[in-house]
């Protein structure tokens, strides 16, 4: 089994503790992981402003990149639901569409196809789990509150596997955090009001830090935290997931 | 103003937003203790989905069999293309009998055809008799809400309003109070009106009847006691049998407010002895939305303002930001097919964060569409210049690993040595945010240097 790490524009530029963790995780639970050396974005930030027919050369250059994997791994729901859903390659149309069928998101590869039942790591802090929009409604990481049906998540059965670690229980489980891509600057006010109550949330109960399946998600909640000077910090499921004791 | 300028002014108060949050969330929240009370829910979702589904598909027909059946039973029916052939026919109704004066129950589409600011122009006074209605039109506002007209409203402004006009005490705010004001001062209109507008909620086909859903039984006593009763409604609102009425029921107002069903659901069938009934059949739009495939299923709304409730941006920007009779994601696909470039602003009001399709009774998916209405704006419509500059920049580094890397190279660099240049108040991002620190090196360089 060979997969590629897709690794988005963001977490390459700014985040890059996260990718680092998921390829060490990824590597710790012996998967055979490679990261294509010319890959850059899903596309996602040029499609969701309206401007899909932009994407082509994107596209062309994701199926080039992870044309060669069993499964195409990536640490943002965001991203990889963008791929699933849109990925198409005019010419080489079949490719493209089979591709989306291998793409994963970090945690649902975890569950779904390593079955990881152990993991080990220990974290001992507050947590508040932020479900990612795009995860959790979109690629269906975790049941969603909209719907009458028993609950499930992956990104928490997989933190539950985590020694010492202390989940909060947040009262909104499933609010959008209100990054949401170029409306976090089109809709500035309403995605900081956004931002602000989802901190508060966490806030309420305590966390040590807010962790996400999506690094945007937390981008955004960390400059609303870093700029109300507070002690709780953000980091990608990943580095939860990979954290050992020093 | 669009809607983020619209928005940025509701978020100038910021108790007030945590109020209308909490509030319309509180609701949504009764909505799923009613909805996860009923095993069968996405059961019900489903059979709703695909009959409004097959409704949509045989729209023609349907309409016609409903038609000769209300023909038989009595009803009168209109055909109205647009919203000024609404109007107009409800004008020649009323000036057939020589009214002057008409009571109304809640009606969204009079709203979206602007029919009280048309009839108050021909001197015709019309009084809105749902509570809610009543409020904002005596604040001469429209809106808010499609469920609940005046949720924007605190209930002091509401007692400050009723003591203006309809000599409640001053200061006074009890809901109670102000509720026997509103019924009191409406009780003389009831009596006196001789046309009644109701809204109609399903016009079922096989019967040629159609129901109208109200917690307030205003539209009762308006239609019981007028000589003339109109109703209006879209042509969207049919449903082929009676028997479909039970699943349609049970999910309307659990999805709307956390009932299991309205106070008053009844059923017009034919006109009493000397009364007049009359039925306008309206399009606006509606056939032109039902030949668009990516986007008819919006005609399948029933609305219940669910979607409204649950959004995150519309629960902190208010109603009014829409600027559409029917705001909220459902409006934010609706109104674009009315006019494109009017209401370009609004699918671009959401995060995409899908929490509206999967509330929604009869499964639209809304999310999906608001994504492809912004691809159809900005193929129709055009954007600023800047913005589009922007992206074909970005699709360019995006498309080209080199360039790609150049530029995120000096994005790293200029945070980290010259911050002025990205943080100032010319980024909307740095106004009430911190910039993501610059790491030493992308994840790129670190994997050169470590894995390779």
């Amino acid at each position: 089994m060979k997969v590629g790490l897709f690794v988005p524009c963001y977490v390459d530029q700014f985040y890059p503790g996260a990718a680092i963790a998921s390829l060490q995780l990824l590597q710790k639970l012996g998967v055979d992981v490679h990261y294509p050396l010319n890959q850059t974005c899903c596309g996602q930030p040029m499609a969701n402003s309206g401007f899909e027919h932009l994407t082509l050369g994107c596209n062309a250059l994701f199926l080039k990149n992870f044309q060669a994997f069993d499964y195409i791994v990536s640490p943002s729901g965001s991203c990889v639901l963008h791929l699933k859903e849109h990925l198409e390659v005019p010419a080489a149309e079949q490719a493209s569409l089979q591709m989306r069928h291998k793409i994963y998101e970090l945690t649902e590869f975890l569950t779904d196809i390593l079955k990881l039942e152990h993991l080990d790591a220990s974290f001992p802090f507050r947590v508040g789990l932020h479900l990612g929009c795009h995860g959790q409604r979109g690629l269906g990481l975790a049941q969603m509150s909209e719907k009458v049906a028993p609950f499930f998540s992956k990104p928490l059965k997989l933190l539950n596997m985590i020694r010492d670690i202390q989940l909060v229980e947040l009262d909104r489980p499933d609010e959008c955090c209100g990054f949401g891509g170029t409306f976090c600057v089109a809709e500035e006010a309403v995605s900081v009001k956004m931002g602000k109550d989802r901190v508060a949330d966490h806030q309420r109960q305590g966390a040590d830090y807010i962790t996400s399946t999506d690094m945007s998600c937390l981008m955004h909640l960390e400059g609303i935290l870093k700029r109300n000077k507070s002690h709780i910090r953000v980091l990608h499921i990943a580095e939860i997931l990979n954290h050992k004791d020093k | 103003m669009n809607h983020s300028e619209l928005a940025r002014d509701f978020n100038k108060d910021e108790q007030r937003v945590d109020w209308h949050d909490e509030t319309l969330f509180w609701i949504r929240n009764k909505r799923d203790k009613a909805a996860q009370a009923i095993p069968e829910w996405e059961q019900l979702r489903e059979s709703a989905s695909a009959i409004k589904d097959n409704v949509l598909s045989g729209l023609h027909n349907y309409l016609l069999e409903f038609e000769s059946n209300a023909l038989r039973n009595g009803i009168k029916i209109h055909w109205a293309q647009d919203a000024a052939e609404h109007n107009l026919i409800v004008h020649s109704i009323l000036k057939a009998s020589g009214i002057r004066q008409m009571i109304k129950s809640k009606s969204m589409l009079t709203e979206e055809c602007g029919l009280n600011a048309y009839l108050e122009k021909r001197d015709i006074e019309v009084i809105d008799t749902d509570l809610g209605e009543r409020i904002v039109q005596l604040a001469k506002e429209p809106p808010s809400h499609i469920v609940l007209p005046c949720i924007h409203k605190k209930k002091e402004e509401i007692g400050t309003l009723f003591h203006e006009h309809l000599g409640t005490r001053k200061g006074e705010s009890d809901p109670l109070v102000l509720t026997a004001a509103a019924r009191e001062n409406l009780r003389a209109a009831f009596l006196s009106r001789r046309a009644a507008l109701t809204g109609v909620n399903f016009a079922v086909a096989e019967t040629g009847e159609f129901v109208v859903c109200t917690n307030e039984g205003n539209a009762d006593m308006g239609a019981h006691l007028a000589q003339v009763h109109i109703a209006s409604m879209g042509l969207e609102k049919i449903i082929p049998k009676r028997a479909h009425l039970g699943i349609f029921l049970r999910l309307l107002t659990r999805s709307a407010t956390g009932q299991p069903i309205t106070t008053y659901s009844s059923h017009f069938q034919k006109p009493r002895e000397g009364q007049q009934m009359h039925l306008i059949i309206v399009d606006n739009g509606r056939s032109a939305q039902l030949g668009k495939p990516d986007f008819r299923n919006s005609l399948k709304c029933i609305r219940c303002g669910a979607c409204m409730n649950t959004c995150p941006v519309y629960r902190r920007s208010g109603g009014h930001s829409y600027q559409h009779a029917i705001a909220g994601p459902i409006g934010a696909i609706l109104a674009p097919n009315l006019d494109m470039e009017q209401h370009a602003d609004l699918p671009f009001a959401s995060t995409l964060c899908g929490s509206c399709t999967h509330v929604c009774p009869v499964k639209i998916n809304i999310h999906e569409q608001l994504y492809k209405w912004r691809q159809e704006i900005v193929k129709k419509t055009g954007v600023p210049a800047a913005k589009e500059m922007s992206m074909k920049l970005m699709k360019n580094a995006l498309s080209d690993p080199a360039l790609y890397r150049l530029a995120g190279k000096t994005g790293r660099f200029l945070l980290k040595y010259a911050p002025f240049t990205i943080n100032n108040h010319f980024n909307p991002w740095y106004q009430q945010r911190e910039m993501p620190q610059a790491p030493e090196t992308s994840f790129r360089s670190w994997y050169l240097k470590h894995q390779k």
